[in-house]
């Protein structure tokens, strides 16, 4: 009975995992982007925080705000910051080149947004790695598509 | 056309504290998907390079798309180090170039 119990225990872990690798899988373009931003590197969640108003009434112009996580020295410090917007008709909205000189890895803009997406920015640091950090925007009226 | 900027740096800084610079440009970001009144697709034109020298050293450059809003703004933040001055330049697809310059007095 206690094996029973354990194997039912782990099933369940499994299916609350699910969702994630689901997720992760399920969107071949998000990761074709991805890759082609860390050139097939692995990527890291966190230490990127995208600051952003959930509900956008105009998609024209979205105030944004990236920040990572790093001490900005020549020795650790974020070389470059991308943005994406996976679902506008060109999703690489902007990138960014840092460096020690910078003193904070901080960014402020304004992007269009053409539908209800995540926004993504990926930091990479000096030493190689990649962190990503995403934001849910709701957009009312669509950029991009006027006529 | 000419392409109107505003930089906002500090006058002056200490040496060794970080400070924000903001940078706004009138461009109208044309995204290459919008029709003119004859239903003809404008041209894509946007400022697709922006850089920021301290000193002769780059410190920021920033490669943008049509996903920028028109009339770009932009805050990064530098590291005092020395006086002198910074420098931005710009570039758009139509090949117009922009420029500002702001001197930055830095103490201690």
């Amino acid at each position: 009975m206690p094996a029973d119990r354990r194997r039912f225990l782990v099933s369940c872990s499994a299916l609350a995992l699910a969702p994630e690798l689901a997720c992760a899988q399920q969107n071949p373009q998000r990761d074709a982007l991805l890759r082609d931003v860390t050139r097939g590197g692995p990527l890291r969640i966190g230490r990127v925080v995208v600051d952003t108003p959930t509900l956008a009434d105009n998609g024209h112009s979205v105030p944004l705000r990236i920040a990572v996580d790093s001490p900005m020295t020549a020795a650790d410090h974020v070389r470059r910051i991308t943005i994406l917007a996976e679902r506008n008709p060109r999703p690489l909205v902007a990138s960014y080149a840092l460096g020690p000189h910078c003193g904070r890895a901080e960014i402020v803009t304004r992007i269009r947004v053409a539908d209800s997406q995540d926004v993504i920015a990926v930091a990479e640091l000096s030493d190689g790695s990649f962190w990503m950090g995403s934001a849910h925007i709701i957009v009312t009226e669509l950029a991009c598509l006027e006529g | 056309m000419s392409m109107l900027a505003r930089v906002q740096v500090p006058a002056q800084a200490r040496r060794g504290d970080v400070f924000p610079i903001r940078i706004a440009i009138q461009h109208p970001m044309e995204t290459g998907y919008r029709p003119d009144n004859f239903g003809r697709r404008i041209a894509r034109n946007v400022i697709n390079t922006l850089t920021c020298r301290y000193n002769g050293v780059e410190v920021f450059r920033a490669e943008m798309g049509s996903g920028v809003s028109a009339n770009p703004q932009l805050q990064f933040y530098v590291r005092a180090e020395s006086s002198g001055e910074l420098v931005f330049d710009w570039v758009d697809d139509s090949g117009q170039r922009g420029s500002e310059r702001a001197p930055i007095a830095v103490t201690g």
